[in-house]
């Protein structure tokens, strides 16, 4: 932070009334910095507190019982898994394409560069239970795929497909210039370039991309709730419908008096997980980076 | 095939690709619009005429007053923005002038997993920790004022985040020609940096109230879900989202469609916002 | 001003080197490159203003001048480079073997193939050495392993880099220093047979030593290759060029003084710029 030398004048040369007003400033600003630690803090440790006693392999590994007061959380786990790589399977080629496209082949200013990057801002922004309602429209009945694990994955697909996007174009316009001249200068067409240069060396800021999406899908609950549905069964195909960690938290806490335990260890897997993933792709990054050593 | 053949055939496909991931927010209009024609035909201006809320798969059975579900939305909108602007602003300030660099660094940290919390995990806890204490204060507990302190919550990383990004985009030559007149601390950022930023903290707010109007399971955790146009911030109501979440699993008919006409109203709103934040962006571009 | 570099260690570098008088190389001054009346903007402001240059296979052209005054952009010029540049237009006429080189037709994946280009900061690719020799190949139609790896070889051998390297090609070429770098990039341009090679001040970027290494491979390439290179260094281009171009610029916009063999821009001058420019910059 270079800034504070600049903007701290220091010594007697502040008049006492501009110095009120900076001992005010602090004193509010420091006062909202420790509210918004104390309340993660607060969140966290209430998670932790009452959720831990679940907590165990058996957790992890058992079918629920009693619509969820007792038991684990297996088949929901699988219905998670499930869940993403169809999410991920659809939003990944797709958005890694798209990337490509705006970053390598068009200019930046063109019509359809602007028409795609305008649209996916917008789709951005679309509420999460708007996505819902689309997936239940397009996918669970105009498609006829019923509440299951497909449509809910496609419905989330869509749902991060912009963020997908923007981040792995942000990682491929990251590199340097050089090395598509250099190509150039070999006679290389740029999709060669692209998939042996430029995509390996913006791998881990791709992976990035991926994690961030992965994220957003985990933490989405209401987009499922029509799509993949609420069924707390193991799943046996993508036809199936099934719950996610997101909803069984949803579902225990408000429909399972009672469920409160089991929501508290559902949440903590939950944001285990969201911080696990994070993690594994920081070294997943950091080891690309050295073996090309750059 | 020669490279030449092979790259036209790749820049198609993928031209392609692009095309398809960027007809997806035009299909979700069109299909909300579809979805919306009975309810818009059948309905119309009943929809904030009628009697009160109590739906049925035929228009002729039911009564579809929307309005209280729209002002739930926006009381609670506008209560989580209010609270959220100031604090996120705050936490920007803090990591940007006032928190020593380590701490700063650590708080940042702190912020993005704020950021990155499942709103049903806010939600949850809202409804074992916030409803109970606010219940004390005054039963039920759930309400609007609990929606509005969780949602708050949610979007003040949003707005925290992307304000210290723009106060970061303010060029060091303004703040040290700020130090050069002997301006304070605070006059440097209430003169200079807030000023500076100001377009790129009000894009943030913006795509926070985003986010506020369109969170969904959060808000039915702890709102307490009652139709109704709320007297008082300690009363439950409903939200336009919420009451898609806890209808659309057994709507039919009409009742489905006027579902689909409020996501349809959610949608519109987040574009205007969308749109406004992408005005403000253009706006500073120009100027810069 | 700057000391010689040691030629003799580079000679160390060149297992069958054979001197070769310079008669012997471009015998015939027949051009395989000619621009003609070239003139090259950026966005509308020129650059470099109606140049006419004949290179002359076989041999090796050094273009020499001030900065900004248009050398690389001509370079640049010569095997559409350019293109990149968004802003870039050229205008007039280029010829590679009579063969037009500017124009909507021309197939520039060949083109590039045929005319190589070395650029002043190395650039070898983020992979190991080995992908950085084989993937181009494989992209030009060269599928077969063995024979990838055996132009690798023959390659690297040439640039002086076997040796060095072989016990590490599977290592990130960005691993290896400066000079090593650009003498991979120039083993990489060479596995794909040019017949033009242009280089953009190569050694620049490069200490004494390993500029002396680069310097002795260029001239070791004389006569299989036409070379064009872009020099600051009057004494390294009296050593190796064969024919040589003054570029100037006036007003911003470069132009070409004078070209003609190397021997006569030195020795007898027809404009007193160039006479200016070779000995001012020799003391
Ligand atoms: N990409 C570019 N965009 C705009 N102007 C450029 C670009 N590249 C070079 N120029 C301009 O063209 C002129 C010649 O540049 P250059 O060919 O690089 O000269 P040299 O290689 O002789 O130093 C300079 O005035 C430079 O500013
Ligand atoms: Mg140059």
């Amino acid at each position: 932070m270079t800034t504070r030398e600049a903007t701290a004048p220091r010594g007697a040369s502040a008049a006492p009334p501009r110095r009120r007003g900076d001992r005010l400033a602090a004193i509010l600003v420091w006062a909202v910095a420790t509210l918004v630690a104390g309340v993660l803090l607060w969140i966290v440790l209430d998670l932790l507190r009452h959720g831990l006693v679940h907590l165990g392999h058996a957790f992890l590994l058992e079918a629920p019982r009693d619509a969820g007061r007792a038991g684990g959380i297996a088949p929901v786990l699988a219905t998670t898994g499930l869940i993403l790589a169809v999410t991920l399977a659809v939003a990944v080629p797709l958005g890694l394409a798209s990337a490509i496209l705006l970053s390598e082949f068009i200019r930046r200013g063109s019509a359809f560069a602007q028409f795609v990057r305008r649209s996916l801002e917008v789709l951005a922004g679309v509420p999460s239970i708007v996505f819902g309602l689309f997936g239940n429209a397009l996918f669970v009945h105009y498609f006829g795929m019923g509440y299951s694990v497909a449509a809910g994955g496609l419905t989330l697909a869509c749902m991060v497909l912009p963020l997908f996007v923007r981040a792995s174009e942000e990682a491929l316009r990251a590199v340097p210039d050089d090395y598509r001249r250099a190509a150039a200068g070999l006679g290389l067409t740029r999709f060669a370039a692209v998939r042996s240069v430029l995509l390996p060396v913006a791998l881990p800021g791709i992976l990035v991309a991926l994690v961030l999406s992965v994220g957003r899908a985990l933490a989405e609950a209401a987009a499922l709730l029509f799509t993949s549905g609420y069924v707390m069964r193991m799943p046996e195909s993508l036809a199936d419908s099934g719950r996610t960690l997101a909803i069984h938290v949803y579902e225990l806490a408000m429909n399972v008096p009672g469920g409160e335990g089991n929501a508290y260890a559902t949440a903590i897997v939950l944001l285990g997980l969201l911080l696990l993933i994070n993690l594994g792709t920081a070294l997943i990054g950091r080891h690309v980076l050295v073996r090309t050593g750059e | 095939m020669s490279p030449a053949r092979t790259e036209r055939a790749v820049v198609w496909s993928l031209r392609g690709a692009a095309l398809a991931a960027a007809a997806i927010v035009g299909l979700i209009v069109a299909l909300l619009l579809v979805e919306s024609i009975p309810a818009i035909r059948n309905l119309a201006l009943r929809l904030v005429t009628d009697s009160g809320w109590y739906p049925a798969p035929a228009a002729t059975d039911g009564s579809f007053r929307i309005t209280p579900m729209v002002v739930g939305t926006l009381l609670i909108t506008a209560g989580a923005v209010v609270i959220a602007a100031p604090l996120g602003l705050a936490s920007a300030l803090f990591c940007r002038f006032f928190a020593p660099p380590g701490v700063a660094a650590i708080y940042r940290r702190l912020v993005e997993l704020l950021a990155g919390i499942p709103g049903v995990i806010y939600g949850f806890w809202g409804l074992v920790v916030l409803v109970p204490l606010i219940s004390a204060l005054r039963p039920p507990g759930a309400s609007v004022l609990t929606a509005i302190v969780v949602l708050a919550l949610m979007i003040l990383p949003t707005v925290a985040l992307l304000s210290e990004s723009a106060l970061r985009d303010v060029p060091q030559r303004h703040l040290q020609a700020a130090a050069a007149l002997g301006l304070s601390r605070w006059g440097t950022i209430a003169g200079v940096a807030l000023p500076a930023a100001r377009s790129g903290i009000v894009t943030a707010v913006i795509l926070a109230t985003g986010r506020a109007i369109g969170e969904t399971l959060a808000v039915v955790m702890v709102v307490g879900n009652i139709v109704q146009i709320p007297s008082s911030l300690l009363q439950p109501a409903r939200a336009l989202t919420g009451n898609i979440a806890l209808e659309m699993g057994y709507a039919s008919g009409d009742h489905r469609s006027a579902l689909f006409f409020s996501g349809l109203i959610l949608l519109v709103l987040v574009m205007l916002l969308t749109a406004l934040a992408a005005w403000l962006r253009g706006d500073e571009h120009d100027h810069a | 001003m700057e000391t010689e570099p040691p030629l003799e260690r580079a000679e160390a570098f060149r297992p069958w080197h054979t001197p070769s008088p310079r008669e012997d190389c471009c015998p015939a001054r027949r051009p395989i490159l000619r621009a003609l009346d070239v003139t090259v903007s950026y966005g509308g402001t020129t650059a470099l203003r109606n140049v006419s240059l004949g290179i002359n296979r076989g041999c090796i052209t050094a273009i020499v001048g001030p900065s900004g005054c248009g050398k690389s952009t001509f370079l640049m010029s010569l095997n559409r480079m350019t293109d990149l540049v968004g802003s870039a237009s050229v205008i007039g006429d280029i010829r590679l073997d009579e063969q037009p080189v500017l124009g909507d037709a021309v197939d520039l994946l060949a083109l590039r193939r045929r005319v190589g280009l070395i650029a002043q900061r190395p650039n070898p690719f983020p992979l190991s050495i080995r992908r950085n020799m084989t993937f181009p190949l494989r992209e030009h139609g060269v599928r077969d392993r063995a024979r990838q790896t055996e132009i690798m070889e023959e390659c690297l051998h040439r640039v002086g880099l076997w040796t060095e390297v072989r016990d590490r090609l599977d290592r990130p070429a960005l691993g290896l220093s400066g000079g090593q770098q650009q003498r991979l990039c120039l083993a990489r341009a060479l596995a794909l047979e040019p017949e033009v090679l242009l280089l953009d001040e190569p050694c620049s970027a490069l200490d004494p030593m390993a500029s002396a290494i680069i310097e002795g491979l260029i001239e070791e390439l004389r006569g299989r290759y036409t070379i064009v290179i872009v020099t600051h260094n009057l004494a390294q281009a009296r050593r190796i060029a064969d024919d040589m171009a003054l570029f100037w610029a006036t007003d911003g916009v470069g132009t070409l003084v004078e070209a003609g063999t190397a021997e006569q821009l030195f020795t007898r001058p027809c404009e007193a710029l160039t006479r200016a420019y070779v000995s001012g910059m020799r003391g």
